[in-house]
């Protein structure tokens, strides 16, 4: 049954992870794309996505439903946006060091609060099956995909049409990249920035929800392996273009997913070196493309992490 | 035309205020963390309430675990002792306006460097091998944090993301040298470095259940303290940290400030992963990546960034830190609830950076300056 697809396994491993692992990176990147925009950043996603993760499994257990559980974990996360947006609108406050700090509160409350969660069984999400036209099981299993990444990638879509073709996309851009002129034109940047961010919570938290109820598919406090501090930079790499970020979703999800591919065909030296290919990628692109001397092409030029 | 009027510039004999503007700025400097931190417990103190436990009792716990007796003092000053460099870490890129947030990746260097280098040295004498792994620490953490601040200043590559990828980087590392190639096969459950010898361990502070590494904290805190305060050195970083334009139209080298704080940051953050190894852990192993780095931000931060004051607040989140187990047990409480406190007082503490200049206003704001 189980042919030997020889050294065939690999691309096919990477190809299944690629699909698995890059959601939450897409749906965070999508979030923190738009917040950008707005001129703020938020790296408190990661604790955001620590908590949507243990609200989405918490809501799928007690409702039974995984996708109300999603649905909880996108209103967490949503507040979360809220209390970042909102701190950051005092006068003096700055958004990268809130950030730092919501990213402590966050993981710390959904300790806390997922301490019972751990032991019980949600309901999982659904997978769709895309593999059916192929008869090799690896191929598919690999193409058995989350009907989240799908909803992700039509996010991606409506959110390059947002920014280009309307009005409420000029206005977030206007606000991200000059505050003086949004508010010449009498544009209230404050409210157009608490929604950008309580967007990019949402997407994190939805993010979140992902990771306990598909793939890996289990609460613990483990869950996140820096899933929600990667997507920042990620959205650098990607130019603050939400297409972009769909690719580079897909780049470090197969990043990530090189060394346990390796390691099914018995490669087992250098595992924790692919473990970190992702952020050396990361670390190769900020080298490459930046210069001291100008901002990066494409930032908001309110953004104070490009300044 | 207030200035006409005004009689005798040079003698005022109206009263003088209480507090000059520098008295001014010193005490709000000084009121508003401690607001900070009260309102931070006492909201902290709303959080246990609402889920029905005692927040008199979890304080006394936290008074009683982590500095009510000499034995649980004790405990606190061996907790804060990684704490004091790793802030340091945080808060000397800090007077040049950076925030470096990868003390993670330099802590396990140096502590991984300190496990190679120590047993080099078994033909000499203990406190030989000890210099050097310090120095093997300093080095490694250095040119790492250092590289940080050469990525921004050549770059212009933001600190804040780098150093963050770098530790990622760093713990990755340290885990394929641990499982791979420096592994000793005689530990199987938990792959470890070789087992410093007994003579290569950092020992106890005469007289004190706590290692030697409290001391060079509490050192090293108040010789940057000295530095920034007192040095012409310290005096271009704030300059720096104030207006990097400016200071370079001054002829400040703003390049060389960055490279020797962020070098310096790391290399604080490195002798703490050598005394980790060298007075705790005897080797270096996963162990190492236990959050200490990240730990020193928010003591940086709570000190809002002066050196000094990181003596204290880390004395306070390793005194809450060492309580943890204790209160955990008698209260029922996740282990968590230590992180939902640091979370509560680091948000508090950032958000009263919003009173300043504003709990004690200055008569020139008042006369209608700028605030």
């Amino acid at each position: 049954m189980n042919e030997d697809l020889g050294l065939w396994a690999v691309p096919i491993a990477v190809l299944g992870g690629m699909l698995r692992v890059s959601t939450p990176f897409l749906f965070v990147s999508l979030g923190e794309c738009v917040t950008e925009k707005s001129g703020r950043i938020n790296l408190g996603l990661e604790g955001t996505l620590v908590f949507g993760a243990m609200a989405g499994y918490g809501g799928s257990y007690l409702t039974g439903n995984p996708w109300a559980g999603v649905l909880l974990a996108g209103i967490a996360g949503t507040l979360f946006g809220l209390l970042h947006a909102a701190l950051c609108s005092l006068p003096r406050v700055n958004d990268i060091a809130v950030g730092i700090a919501l990213m402590i509160l966050g993981s710390g409350l959904a300790f806390f609060f997922g301490k019972p969660l751990i032991q019980p069984a949600a309901p999982m999400l659904p997978g769709l099956s895309l593999g059916g036209w192929s008869d090799v099981p690896q191929l598919r299993s690999a193409l058995e995909v989350s009907p989240l990444l799908l909803i992700g990638v039509v996010i991606a879509v409506f959110l390059l049409f947002v920014f280009k073709r309307t009005r409420i996309g000029l206005i977030l851009r206007m606000v991200g990249d000059s505050a003086d002129a949004a508010r010449a034109m009498g544009y209230p940047i404050i409210p157009v920035r608490i929604t950008a961010t309580a967007f990019g919570g949402f997407m994190a938290g939805i993010a979140g929800a992902y990771l306990s109820l598909y793939y890996p598919g289990s609460w613990n406090e483990n869950i996140s392996s820096g899933q929600g501090l990667i997507a920042v930079a990620l959205v650098i790499f990607a130019r603050w273009n939400p297409l972009a970020c769909l690719g580079a979703a897909l780049i470090f999800g197969g990043a990530g997913a090189l060394g346990p591919a390796l390691q099914s065909v018995g490669v087992t030296s250098g595992y924790y070196l692919f473990y970190a290919a992702p952020y050396i990628l990361t670390l190769a692109i900020l080298f490459a493309t930046s210069s001291p001397r100008r901002a990066l092409e494409g930032a908001p030029r309110e953004l104070s992490i490009t300044k | 035309m207030s200035e006409i009027t005004d009689p005798a510039p040079l003698f005022r004999p109206r009263a003088r205020p209480l507090l000059g503007e520098v008295g001014r700025r010193r005490l709000e400097g000084f009121l508003i963390p401690l607001i900070a931190l009260l309102a931070g417990l006492a909201l902290f103190g709303v959080f246990i309430a609402a889920n029905g436990k005692s927040p008199a009792e979890f304080y006394q716990l936290v008074y009683r675990g982590g500095f009510g007796t000499w034995f649980s003092l004790q405990n606190t000053m061996t907790r804060a002792a990684p704490l004091l460099l790793t802030a340091l870490c945080v808060a000397l890129p800090a007077q040049l306006g950076l925030v470096v947030i990868g003390g993670e990746g330099a802590f396990v260097l140096g502590g991984l460097a300190a496990a190679v280098v120590g047993p080099l040295f078994g033909f000499a004498p203990g406190s030989l091998a000890i210099l050097m792994m310090a120095l093997a620490g300093l080095c490694a953490g250095g040119l790492w944090i250092g590289l940080v601040g050469a990525m921004r200043h050549y770059r212009g590559i933001n600190e804040t993301i780098s150093s963050l990828l770098m530790a990622y980087i760093a713990i990755a590392l340290m885990n394929h040298f641990v499982e791979g190639p420096l592994k000793d096969p005689a530990s199987l459950n938990k792959p470890s470095t070789v087992p410093l010898p007994d003579d290569m361990r950092v020992g106890e502070i005469p007289g004190m259940d706590v290692h030697w590494g409290f001391f060079v904290g509490i050192v090293a805190c108040l010789a940057a303290g000295f530095v920034l305060s007192r040095t012409t050195f310290g005096f271009a970083a704030r300059i720096a940290g104030g207006n990097a334009r400016a200071a370079a139209v001054q002829g400040l080298p703003v390049g060389r400030l960055i490279l020797a704080f962020t070098a310096a940051a790391g290399a604080a953050a490195g002798l703490a992963g050598m005394i980790q190894v060298a007075a705790v852990q005897g080797s270096a192993n996963a162990s190492l990546a236990a959050g200490y780095g990240y730990t020193g931000i928010l003591i940086a931060f709570l000190a809002r960034q002066n050196p000094i004051a990181i003596i204290p607040m880390a004395l306070l989140i390793g005194g809450i830190d060492a309580a943890g187990g204790f209160i955990q047990r008698r209260m029922d409480l996740p282990d968590a609830t230590v992180l939902v406190l640091q979370g509560i007082l680091f948000v508090s503490i950032l958000v009263s950076e919003t009173l300043s200049g504003r709990l004690l206003p200055s008569r020139n704001a008042k006369a209608g300056g700028a605030s």
